[in-house]
């Protein structure tokens, strides 16, 4: 099995794009009448539902961001009775108050066939083990997976997170193919292996998806020899359904988007421009089947580029790049838009596995300049100055070569970069403007 | 033949390198050789000293970057041109010093150096054959 649904996977685009203005035009009728705040949104803009009439119209309409969702919280955005919602789900609400999302039958199955979709793309069908250790609960990406995996008709194994131990013996025992959880939490289950003295070949495992957080080419690497399995990247958010908004093919050559339910747009995140194929930007979505909580150009903050050209899968949906930063951790010096995952990468590929750096921006002479401080780890470290010199001047070309600008690179004492729960401040901005 | 030495990654901060002497100290190590080579930015500070793998442990539990590299320590005359002689050989033999410094003197008649350089077994047995006195492991920590 290679596709799950291979006539919307593969439909030529006209047709495609039939569909989906179809399925826009009703949205947006469906929000004016049913969510007051949209109506409200796009009677002051002097729009009515009849103003959509092509795909490119979308970009009369108002975005929506999290912003908004919270300052309807918990349920006014959503599009029908409170009766039609079966399931709700929300964010863990760190910033803010959580934001709350709700389903009803009909976007459970939508949901149900994203997900069908994206495991059979790694390669699930119903004689697979699927071993979900996504959490379960208000966060989405357990649930997600396991309506998925049974929809296929996959045996489920509903883990959940933790218990890393059990999760291994139960891979072993119970002959799981695919595992699905966060990239972290699945390197550490191959060095909690290697503990407990189990080889990757006593596992059946075959493949992965692992999505919730952004992860590098380099971790994808070390899973896929750590585990002996072919990994794969997904995307989603809560605020369009979930995990399944996109997925990697075989080719992995970035995520096919699930573009007959989510329509895309890449948008430059300060002025709200529209952007062309293969342009940075922040990604934006507007769902045309969702009943519950339909949004209409919702900002997800991430920053990615859109391919159109024909995959060697066969699919013609459109595949977004690995999400390369977000909006709130950009930082623009002398005009370039800077994200900190860039020097992440960049360090990765020079073999830290877990870099330590950090961003200083300051003006000098009115010029902005910047500082990339990295601490020096034992691997790094030599006993001589000319090749802590050299590798000093690896990372800047590198960096360099990366960003387009010139940078400073200061190697540092470990545990210099102040660390917060944890988390190292990534971006120091000394400008005052 | 080779002697272990302890280098450390240091930032030009001050304080940094009394910290070391003062970690080692409280662990009853006593250092018998010291270099810093530093640039603008950082330097390396390497050590000589008569517990090595002490060393190295409670630098690393202090947080600092630490190795520890094979050296060469010989002895040369202490008179001039003692040191000019042994530089002499590797020259002519073709092999290249990363880099040098000497030990705290304790013994009078010889000036004692550490060698580190590309080829370390290939410099042993030249200077063995040139009779360049070369000091063991416990001869060094016990000095
Ligand atoms: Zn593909």
């Amino acid at each position: 099995m290679r596709y799950w649904d291979e006539h919307m996977e593969c439909m030529e685009r006209g047709t495609l794009q039939e569909i989906q203005l179809k399925r826009l035009v009703e949205t947006v009728k469906r929000v004016y009448t049913s969510v007051p705040y949209y109506r409200k949104k796009m009677q002051e803009l002097g729009l009515i539902p009849e103003d959509v009439k092509d795909l490119s119209d979308l970009q009369k309409l108002p975005f929506t961001t999290k912003q908004d969702l919270r300052d309807n919280y918990p349920y006014g955005l959503f599009a029908v009775p409170l009766s039609e919602i079966v399931r709700i789900h929300a964010s863990s609400g760190t910033t803010g108050k959580p934001t709350v999302v709700g389903y009803t039958k009909h976007d459970i199955g939508i949901w149900s066939e994203v997900m069908a979709r994206t495991l059979v793309a790694a390669g699930a069908d119903k004689h697979s083990f699927v071993q979900i250790a996504y959490g379960y609960g208000l966060f989405t990406g357990g649930l997600g997976v396991h309506y998925g995996a049974e929809r296929i008709g996959a045996s489920v194994i509903p883990i959940s997170s933790g218990n890393t131990k059990r999760q291994i013996q139960l891979m072993v025992d119970f002959g799981t193919t695919l595992l699905a959880c966060t990239p972290s939490y699945a390197l550490y289950l191959a060095e909690t292996m290697e503990e407990m003295g189990i080889d990757k070949s006593q596992l059946k495992l075959k493949s992965g998806v692992f999505g919730a957080e952004p992860w590098s080419e380099n971790m994808r690497k070390e899973i896929e020899s750590k585990l002996n399995i072919k990994a794969y990247d997904i995307y989603g958010l809560s605020e369009i359904i979930g995990p399944g908004v996109a997925f990697e093919c075989e080719y992995q050559c970035g995520m096919h988007i699930n573009e007959d339910h989510f329509l895309p747009e890449i948008i430059n995140p300060e002025t709200g421009e529209v952007l062309g194929e293969g342009e940075y930007g922040e990604l934006v979505f507007t769902t045309i089947t969702k009943e519950g909580l339909p949004l209409i150009r919702y900002r997800t903050r991430d920053i990615t580029a859109l391919h159109y050209d024909r995959c060697k899968c066969g699919r013609t949906l459109v595949r977004m790049e690995k999400v390369i930063g977000r909006t709130d951790d950009m930082i623009i010096i002398r005009g370039v838009n800077v994200f900190p995952s860039q020097i992440e990468s960049v360090l990765l590929e020079m073999g830290e596995v877990e870099p330590h750096y950090q961003l200083i921006v300051d003006r000098v002479n009115n010029l902005d300049v910047l500082e990339v401080l990295v601490e020096v780890s034992e691997r790094m470290f030599s006993d001589e100055v000319k090749k802590l010199e050299q590798l000093e001047k690896k990372i800047t070309k590198a960096i360099e070569d990366t960003l387009g600008i010139s940078v400073k690179v200061r190697l540092v004492e470990p545990k210099t970069i102040e660390r917060s729960e944890g988390k190292a401040k990534r971006v120091i901005d000394k400008r005052k403007i | 033949m080779y002697v272990k030495q302890i280098s450390v990654f240091l930032e030009n901060k001050s304080g940094r390198l009394a910290e070391v002497t003062s970690i080692l100290g409280k662990n009853n190590i006593d250092i018998s050789a010291l270099s810093i080579a530093d640039t603008t930015d950082f330097g390396i500070l390497r050590l000589i000293v008569n517990k090595p793998d002490l060393a190295l442990q409670v630098l690393k539990e202090n947080g600092f970057t630490v190795s520890a590299t094979d050296v060469i320590a010989i002895a040369v005359e202490d008179k001039p041109g003692g040191l000019a002689k042994v530089l002499d050989i590797l020259y002519k033999n073709d092999i290249g010093i990363e880099y040098m410094y000497a030990f705290v003197g304790k013994i009078t008649d010889e000036a004692l150096v550490i060698l580190k350089v590309e080829n370390g077994d290939y410099a042993v047995n030249v200077l063995k054959e040139n009779n360049v006195r070369i000091l063991s492991a416990n001869e060094v920590y016990s000095l």
